[in-house]
């Protein structure tokens, strides 16, 4: 097996590693990976921070051990080899009635990193989180052994890989459970929402199977929380306009994404929905993926790269929440297009993201105030009992995470079990200290 | 009417970019190759992606005997019947210094044995008014230079031989396609030094696939490959002989 020497980047390009990396393209060439010892995996490397870096270490890139195995159209199980990316089963599978039960922002992420993070999508309030809709996995240990998980028969190790970073050993294949769909396109209805709180009465109050706010994190005041709810439920029969891919050729000056770039077009964005709202006919990679279709347009955010902040508030923290979506547009300093979500009580793991509330997502540049910035912000949400997001994190502390997580002892044990050695350990790990006792 | 297509070498990643390709859009695929275990998990996705019909069946370049059987195996779909070739091996350069027996095996897999196994289908093809082959060569096949050169003759015979199965098949309404790719992102090419403007093995896929439909005789791809090699073959050779690219 060929390793490479590469240098490479979370999502955000703004924490980098160096170290060698494999790519296995058949399960044989996996084999002879973990012939010279187990490695932690990466996926797309669609995290925003380091959860699949390990700097001065080994990796393996299961992106191209990425086929659909089988599927049974009675039980609607896809087994699915672990590198396979969410959209392309979605495009297979949405004009025959199926989708992902859970599709997260980009349909690019893989199985193994959706399991490993267990995302969530549009439709958390209704379908939970991935690994809830995982029926089983393979799950290849620091010991050699492959093992198969189910949350019935090994709930532990289960519990310990949903979500789990990783750390339990290298996801090689799940069966997933799709969800039955009306067909490959989209019926949405978008609606110009005025402030916060006729956003957060939308969001609970929506019947819909998808629903996502769109916000201006730049608008204050009375304008502060304004936005576009959208709501969509699958559909076929109708034919929508396809766009090209478009791709960002070069890593983009820093005016690019300046204040009043930023402003403008979030004012575009919002004004093209009529006051009476409307329901248009997308493509289902439109609406799940919309960013998907300007290829690496993380790099509009120039050389130093970004960030991404996402928390979770409880229901009852709602007033944390509009007070730090006003941090967040007082300080000047966010990106176009924040998003605010519903979500449930549901979660696969013990280090699984949801809780029921209200989760907020916003960009910010990799600048010192911004970063001091998600400083106050992480601890604005650990004050109202809320949590941060290992998928987009790269600046908090260990500390900090250890209060957001109150699972994390029950964690650490079954993982400390199953990979003594840490071997697994990616940057993400040894900065956030997660597999340390204390 | 139906196409099944018989792909030589198709646990390559080139390959299986084409295989779902065609997939897609509903043709039938017989996955050749040796890794039968590999290959069984592509039929598999092939057959998710659409395919009428997705089958592993074995293909060893080095072992002709085994020809036959596959023949049979084509012989047995209805419709047009067309065949993409994949195969090849580019052992170190060093390597086959080292060990110049090294030199048979490389020119079987690359050259003489897929020609071998077109050659036997010829004649169906014909006899079905019909079908394309498409066959991947190499830039490398351009010209001989000290850092591959048997490899690179081996393509060059693959492709002079492609040149004349052309002329043939022509004649029976048939088509051949030669790919000449440049450097594509496979495991061939994972983590060697040097490697400029890699492509992914989706858009040589689509590149080909595009080839085929126009009916295309030779294609470089990606498509500046054309204008590099046509800079390389056209360098004298008196300083050619002193170059090390
Ligand atoms: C534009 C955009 C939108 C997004 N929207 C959402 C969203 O709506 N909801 C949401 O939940 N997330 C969202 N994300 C985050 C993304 O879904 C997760 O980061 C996901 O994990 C990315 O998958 P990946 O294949 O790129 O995994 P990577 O980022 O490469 O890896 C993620 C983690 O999984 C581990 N891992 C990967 N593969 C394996 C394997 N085979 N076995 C064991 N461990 C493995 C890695 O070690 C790492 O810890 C979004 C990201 C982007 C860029």
């Amino acid at each position: 097996m060929r390793w490479k020497a590469a240098e490479y980047s979370g999502w955000g390009r703004a924490l980098w590693a160096r170290g060698e990396v494999a790519r296995p393209e058949r399960q044989r060439s996996l084999d002879q990976v973990f012939a010279e010892g187990i490695v932690p995996a990466q996926g797309m490397r669609r995290s925003y921070g380091d959860a699949s870096l390990n700097d001065k270490g080994r990796m393996v890139d299961m992106t191209r051990l990425d086929r659909m195995l089988g599927f049974d159209p009675g039980t609607g199980i896809l087994d699915v080899e672990a590198g396979a990316r969410i959209g392309t089963i979605a495009s297979a599978f949405a004009p025959r009635g199926w989708l992902p039960a859970v599709m997260p922002g980009t349909g690019f992420a893989t199985v193994g990193g959706c399991i490993a993070q267990d995302v969530h999508g549009k439709n958390h309030h209704v379908a939970g989180s991935f690994c809830q809709h995982v029926v089983s996995m393979e799950l290849r240990q620091a010991d050699g052994r492959t093992v198969t998980l189910t949350a019935d028969a090994t709930p532990d190790l289960f519990r310990a890989t949903a979500g789990g970073l990783g750390q339990t050993g290298v996801i090689t294949s799940a069966r997933l459970r799709l969800l039955p769909c009306k067909g490959d396109i989209m019926m949405v209805t978008e609606r110009r929402v005025e402030g916060w709180d006729e956003h957060l009465a939308l969001l609970d109050a929506s019947t819909a199977t998808y629903t996502v706010g769109w916000i201006d994190a730049t608008a204050r005041g009375k304008g502060l929380g304004r936005g576009i709810l959208e709501e969509g439920e699958t559909n076929s029969g109708l034919v929508p306009r396809r766009e090209k891919f478009r791709k960002v050729p070069f890593t983009a000056p820093r005016f690019a994404l300046s204040k009043p770039i930023v402003r403008a077009f979030n004012e575009a964005y919002f004004r093209r929905v009529p006051h009476t709202g409307r329901t248009v006919v997308r493509p289902i990679g439109d609406f799940f993926f919309p960013l998907d279709k300007i290829h690496d347009w993380n790099k509009l955010y120039g050389k130093h790269g970004f960030h991404q902040f996402q928390c979770v508030m409880p229901l009852a923290a709602a007033p944390a929440l509009r007070a730090l979506l006003e941090t967040i547009a007082n300080s000047g300093l966010a990106s176009p297009l924040a998003v605010l979500k519903r979500m449930s009580e549901g979660r696969a793991g013990h280090l699984s993201f949801p809780m029921e509330g209200y989760t907020l997502a916003v960009d910010f540049p990799n600048r010192a105030e911004a970063r001091e910035l998600i400083k106050r912000l992480e601890d604005m949400t650990i004050a109202a009992g809320g949590r941060i997001y290992f998928a987009k994190d790269s600046l908090a502390r260990g500390a900090d995470v250890r209060a957001m997580y109150p699972e994390h002892q029950d964690w650490l044990r079954l993982v400390t079990r199953a990979d003594p050695d840490q071997r697994l350990a990616t940057d993400m790990i040894r900065r956030l200290k997660l597999r340390s006792i204390a | 009417m139906t196409n099944t297509w018989i792909i030589l070498g198709a646990t390559s990643s080139m390959a299986r970019a084409f295989a779902r390709k065609v997939a897609s859009r509903g043709d039938g695929v017989l996955l050749a190759g040796r890794d039968s275990e590999d290959l069984a998990a592509l039929a598999g996705d092939c057959h998710l992606r659409g395919a009428r019909m997705a089958e592993a069946v074995a293909f060893d370049a080095r072992d002709p005997s085994g020809f036959a059987i596959l023949i049979d195996r084509v012989k047995a779909e209805d419709g047009m019947i067309s065949a993409a070739v994949f195969v090849g091996s580019m052992p170190d350069q060093a390597l086959i210094d080292a060990d110049p027996a090294l030199i048979d095996g490389t020119v079987t897999d690359s050259f003489t044995g897929p020609a071998r196994f077109l050659h036997l289908l010829a004649p169906e093809m014909e006899r079905r008014g019909g079908g394309t082959v498409v066959g991947v060569a190499s830039v490398a096949g351009d010209r001989g230079r000290i850092g591959n050169y048997v490899y690179g003759a081996a393509k060059a015979g693959f492709a002079t031989y492609l040149s004349g199965l052309r002329n043939r098949l022509t004649r029976a309404g048939g088509h051949v396609v030669t790919i000449k790719p440049g450097f594509v992102d496979t495991a061939m090419t994972w983590g060697l030094p040097g490697l400029f403007l890699v492509a992914s093995p989706e858009k040589v896929a689509d590149d080909i696939a595009r080839a085929v439909a126009k009916r295309k005789n030779v294609i470089y791809t990606p498509f500046f490959w054309r204008y590099i090699m046509l800079i390389i073959i056209h360098i004298p050779e008196f300083i050619f002989k002193k170059m090390k690219i």
